[in-house]
């Protein structure tokens, strides 16, 4: 379904082999129209196919309008598909919400300004009527996870935008999500907190082994934490192209990936799907 | 801590402001003609008279003596916090009661928006009705509730009315308040699948403080307001704004008496806001805002 004269999509070949566990997941030839004023229609998303396995890293990457945080806010229900099928761990998207089946963290960190670090993560577990004890050891141990245990009686107007976004993403792990939603999650973050921030995930994903779908805009952070990157073009939003980031053999994801020649081959085909869209003819000069 | 220091300043000023007032007042009695400044047969500024503009500390000094000559009259300051006292308890009932109607419609707008677009102009149209022509109404009506023990008092109207005016910044502000949260907010509790209710609790009411804090402490103001005029209007003995009233009656003969309870009610506004304040003491931590790197 997928068209690309750069890069062919490798969407099947890890969906292939899960006939067992259903995927984390699948999304059959979705799409979303937004109504605008007057009868107007915005086709956001057009033939979305996409499968992720539990447990596996995806970022979706493309120019601003390509439609990339719309796919993620289906997969999340905060959208609805407006033709297509979008199913997570087997179930309807709504039921995956309803069931929690995710976690989601936003741009901004979304905070409640009047909860200290500690409510604010135990907040999902408050709403689903988890008890005091059980909370409190939940919300230590996710502190711990991502470093913030001087800080756990704070309040988000008393930490840095790097901490807030961690205290975010330990507000996502509370429930021990499977799938874990990130929207440009450090878009707002400055280089150096940025890279420090991914090599935190990289870590937290490791140890919770959920999987990740992570809406970005730069190619190394998508290159640098994926196992694949799903490159989206706009207008409207479609994958153009899947490229597989394949770690060698004894390689990891540490600072040293990021002078990998490997890492740059990856970034160049990312950059490359990016840039050449199919309407496009081969070869014709793009700037 | 430029907080504390901001405050003490404020005091400052406050005081300035009240002594520029006090200066104003003896100045132009001591200056202005006693016969009062005219302009083409219209008198613009009052007379400096004595019996128009009594001396600060006549008033003072009449404060401290009894009310009236009979025997075992208080002294006027005493039966002003009195006078004062009783009005606050009926503004407080007034504007607890107001402010609870203000924030149940305020949930009710927010909740469903048809009720929003019909109610939000029924709200603001009722306080442009004079209180004069309401206040007969309410007792009236008032005068025909009995039930078993029960029986409409006087002063239940006044806190009615007392009501009536406080609940409408509260029902305006707080509406501010419930809609305030942010889309990620919103979404975050979608997210949760957290229902109506839920999110009214943890996230719309959280939010809502610190619209709802100052509005409360408008509706404290607007009670007292309504206290004090509704007393004349209903014919309720007792409290502060009967007291106004009666002593200015006798304001040819003793005209630095009727200082004493305007004093009192002016007071009493500050006290009643103040009280509001003190309530907002303890929900300091919805006042933070959220800060984006």
């Amino acid at each position: 379904m997928t068209e690309t004269n750069v890069h062919p999509a490798a969407g099947g070949a890890s969906a292939g082999g899960s006939a067992l566990a259903p995927a984390a997941i699948s999304i059959t030839n979705a799409g979303k129209v937004f109504a605008v004023a007057k009868g107007a229609e915005v086709r956001a998303l057009e033939n979305i196919d996409l499968t992720v396995s539990p447990g596996e890293f995806v970022s979706l990457i493309g120019p601003s309008g390509c439609g990339k945080s719309t796919l993620l806010r289906l997969i999340a229900d905060l959208d609805e598909a407006s033709s297509g099928e979008v199913l997570v761990f087997g179930k309807s998207a709504r039921q995956a919400r309803i069931d929690q089946e995710y976690g989601i963290a936003f741009q901004s960190a979304g905070l409640l300004p009047w909860r200290s670090v500690q409510a604010n993560i135990e907040l999902p577990l408050e709403l689903h009527g988890v008890g005091k004890a059980e909370r409190t050891t939940r919300a230590e141990e996710l502190i711990e996870l991502v470093g913030l245990t001087d800080f756990r009686s704070r309040f988000p107007d008393q930490l840095s935008g790097g901490m807030q976004q961690r205290v975010a993403i330990a507000r996502a792990l509370a429930e021990r999500p499977k799938l874990l939603l990130m929207d440009e999650p450090f878009g707002a973050l400055d280089e150096m907190t940025r890279e420090r921030m991914q090599q935190e995930l990289v870590r937290i994903c490791a140890e919770t082994g959920a999987a990740v779908v992570f809406v970005t805009h730069s190619i190394p952070e998508a290159v640098f934490l994926s196992d694949r990157v799903v490159v989206m073009s706009p207008r409207p939003g479609r994958i153009v192209g899947i490229v597989d980031v394949p770690l060698g053999p004894g390689t990891s994801r540490t600072e040293a990936l990021r002078e990998n020649p490997g890492f740059f081959t990856a970034v160049t085909a990312v950059r490359e799907a990016l840039h050449g869209s199919p309407a496009v003819p081969a070869g014709a000069d793009l700037r | 801590m430029t907080r504390a220091g901001g405050r003490s300043y404020a005091v400052l000023w406050g005081l300035i402001g009240v002594i520029i007032l006090l200066a104003l007042w003896e100045g132009y009695k001591a200056l202005g003609p006693s016969s009062g400044v005219e302009l083409f047969g219209q008198g613009i500024l009052p007379k400096t008279d004595d019996r128009s503009m009594p001396h600060l500390w006549a008033m003072v000094q009449r404060a401290a003596e009894p009310v009236n000559s009979s025997a075992g009259s208080p002294p006027v300051w005493l039966a002003v916090i009195g006078a004062a006292l009783n009005s606050l308890g009926v503004a407080a009932v007034g504007w607890a009661v107001g402010s609870v109607i203000g924030l149940l419609l305020a949930i009710l707008m927010q909740r469903l928006r048809v009720a929003e677009r019909a109610v939000l102009p029924w709200l603001i149209l009722s306080q442009t009705v004079p209180l004069i022509a309401l206040a007969p109404l309410i007792v009236a009506w008032g005068g025909k509730i009995q039930i078993g023990a029960f029986s409409w008092d006087r002063w239940m109207s006044v806190a009615v009315i007392a009501a009536y005016l406080a609940f409408f910044p509260v029902a305006v502000g707080a509406l501010r308040g419930l809609q305030s949260p942010d889309t990620i907010h919103l979404e975050l509790m979608r997210s949760y699948d957290a229902g109506w209710f839920k999110t009214l609790v943890r996230l719309r009411l959280p939010a809502s403080v610190p619209y709802l804090l100052p509005a409360l402490r408008l509706g404290a103001a607007s009670a007292i307001v309504g206290t004090v005029v509704a007393e004349v209007s209903t014919g309720y003995k007792g409290g502060i704004g009967r007291m106004i009233v009666e002593f200015a009656q006798s304001g040819t003969s003793d005209p630095a008496k009727a200082y004493a309870p305007i004093a009192g009610a002016v007071v009493l506004g500050l006290v009643a806001a103040g009280l509001v304040a003190l309530l907002g003491l303890g929900l300091k931590r919805f006042n933070r805002q959220e800060v984006s790197s």
